[in-house]
């Protein structure tokens, strides 16, 4: 275990966490993707009204936990509460209810092609609440022009970049001011300058209507530039916890080598595999 | 290694998961009837995309099996100095038999295939997972609009297949051949029975409509979520239905039929 988290109690985050009951709160979470295990044994949790980064590796499981937060996905063993109801118990009616606050941005998008940007945005308002069209076409305005694409609103998805098309998903995901948001990986696929628009908009969204962030990246600078907490995990394991400062200045070897981008150390590039040499010899 | 007896079970088993897999799905889009009867936008744009794209193969199709039954009917006929009852056997052949199953199978190429491919590739690329997180239930959303629009559509399909397929007989034998014209509709009219004939082939495509979109929709939204996945989904959906139409259209003729 990272040297960060012995001794630190009931709260994996530590001593400067805020007090008060989590948003988000996982205890003993396994879960395996077929034979490979992805969590085994983790605990975390989410504090109210602020922006968590998790960090990690490609194909630690990242996204994985997001849908594991979100009732997508059922875990071995362990409980994931949000808001204090454990999401896998849940009937579809409550997890539905639950979901509704809840906006997630996909890794891929995840864009109805076969709507235009603005009914894209405009389908969870149309969905569920009962606004007029002038006030839905408003509120869709607004949240376009806050991701800067309210000019592509005519357009279909499929006539957009990867990283347009993952703004939109934003803007759909705030639609409903849900009180939690979950972003996989936001700032890829993104240029430079809207790469800074996205990293403030997160901010600014978390800020102004108080909700909670959960941000998944490996972008660890810009992540890390607006997180307030931060969980590095990787094999499995929370490998550091902590305010966004204290994981910074983190002493544990294997997190020093995530956060510098080092090529030597106790992580490994590599996916596990047998000897190079015997498998190119056909041996392994 | 496995032995083959265990392999067998085992297979067997998982046809029998998915089976029931697929039981559930039909619970969940009849579960979904009330959704879609509130957004009859949604339907219609499923019958347009379903039975209206379909109407063009099928009226060409229907034309030339009608034509087909023109000819052959009359040589047979004509051997047993019958041939004035070739609209009988005409219509009696497209309303009770080829036209619910021809069309289904037409139906099963053109517009299953296409369901199917569509859900899968929504899979694929999280749109149905994107729409769980909106707490929009995909299957009653996007399935079962599907769902009705082909049970709706099936039904249609077939009475205009059954009915070009008739005019089609008509150019052959009337125009083609020189039978009597009068004698081609009339004997039709006196002879082919508004519940045995018309309604028993009303039923039977209505089942076909059913079984079609069922299988097409399962196989899209139990695709593996791959390239490969959806295309195998889209194979298998036009061999079970094929298999599936045959198979309940000798059943369901030795039930109506068979005294
Ligand atoms: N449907 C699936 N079936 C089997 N294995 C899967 C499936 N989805 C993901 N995995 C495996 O689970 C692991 C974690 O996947 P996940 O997408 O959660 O990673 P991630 O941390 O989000 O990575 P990235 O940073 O690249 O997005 C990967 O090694 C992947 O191989
Ligand atoms: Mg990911």
């Amino acid at each position: 275990m990272a040297e960060g988290l012995t001794g630190r109690g009931a709260s994996p985050v530590g001593a400067s966490v805020p007090p008060g009951e989590p948003l988000v709160r996982i205890r003993g979470l396994r879960f395996a993707h077929g034979e490979r295990l992805l969590f085994d044994g983790v605990d975390l949790d989410i504090p109210r009204g602020g922006v968590t980064a998790v960090m990690g590796p490609s194909g630690t499981g990242k996204t994985t936990l997001l849908k594991l937060i979100s009732g997508q996905l059922r875990p071995a063993s362990g409980t994931i509460e949000v808001d204090g109801q454990d999401v896998h118990r849940l009937g579809r009616a409550a997890l539905y209810r639950l979901r509704m606050r809840m906006g997630m941005l996909f890794q891929s998008g995840a864009l109805l092609t076969d709507l235009s940007v603005f009914d894209n945005v405009a389908y969870p308002l149309r969905e569920h609440t009962r606004l007029p069209e002038a006030m839905i076409r408003k509120l869709v305005l607004m949240k376009l022009e806050a991701v800067g694409l309210r000019g592509v609103q005519a357009q279909l998805p499929a006539t957009l970049s990867g990283g347009m098309a993952r703004r939109v998903a934003l803007a759909r995901a705030v639609a409903l001011d849900p009180d939690m948001i979950l972003y996989d990986e936001p700032f890829t696929g993104q240029d430079p300058i809207s790469m800074g628009v996205l990293v403030s908009l997160i901010r600014h969204l978390n800020d102004a209507s108080g909700l909670t962030s959960i941000v998944v990246s490996h972008d660890v600078s810009e992540t890390l530039s607006i997180a307030d907490y931060a969980y590095i995990i990787a094999d499995g394991r929370v490998m550091e916890a902590g305010t966004a400062a204290e994981v910074r200045a983190s002493r544990s070897e294997w997190v020093r080598q995530f956060l510098d981008g080092l090529p030597d150390g106790p992580a490994h590039f590599h996916a596990p595999a047998p000897d190079l040499m015997r498998d190119l010899l056909g041996e392994a | 290694m496995l032995d083959p007896l265990a392999r067998l079970g085992r297979s067997g088993i998982a046809a029998l998961a998915r089976l029931g897999e697929a039981h559930l799905l039909l619970v969940g889009l009849l579960g979904g009837t009330w959704d879609t009867l509130v957004r009859p936008r949604l339907l219609i744009a499923q019958v347009y995309g379903i039975g209206v794209l379909s109407t063009l193969i099928v009226v060409v199709s229907g034309l030339f099996v009608g034509m087909v039954l023109g000819l052959q009917g009359y040589y047979v006929l004509s051997q047993f100095g019958a041939a004035e009852s070739l609209g009988i056997m005409v219509a009696a052949s497209l309303v009770r038999e080829l036209g619910p199953v021809v069309t289904a199978l037409l139906v099963a190429g053109r517009a299953g295939s296409a369901l199917a491919a569509e859900i899968g590739l929504m899979k694929a690329t999280e749109q149905l997972s994107a729409l769980e997180m909106m707490a929009v239930d995909p299957i009653k959303r996007i399935l079962t609009p599907r769902f009705y629009g082909g049970l709706l559509a099936m039904p249609l399909l077939a009475a205009m297949f059954s009915a070009v397929g008739v005019l089609g007989g008509y150019f052959i034998g009337v125009g083609l051949l020189g039978l009597d014209g009068g004698a081609y509709w009339s004997q039709m009219q006196a002879k082919i029975d508004f519940s045995d004939d018309i309604v028993n082939g009303v039923i039977k495509s209505v089942v076909f409509g059913l079984v079609v979109t069922w299988i097409a929709l399962f196989q899209g939204y139990a695709a593996t979520p791959t390239a490969e996945g959806v295309s195998r989904a889209t194979t298998r959906t036009v061999v079970h239905s094929a298999l599936a139409v045959l198979g309940l259209d000798f059943v369901l003729t030795a039930l109506m039929f068979g005294e």
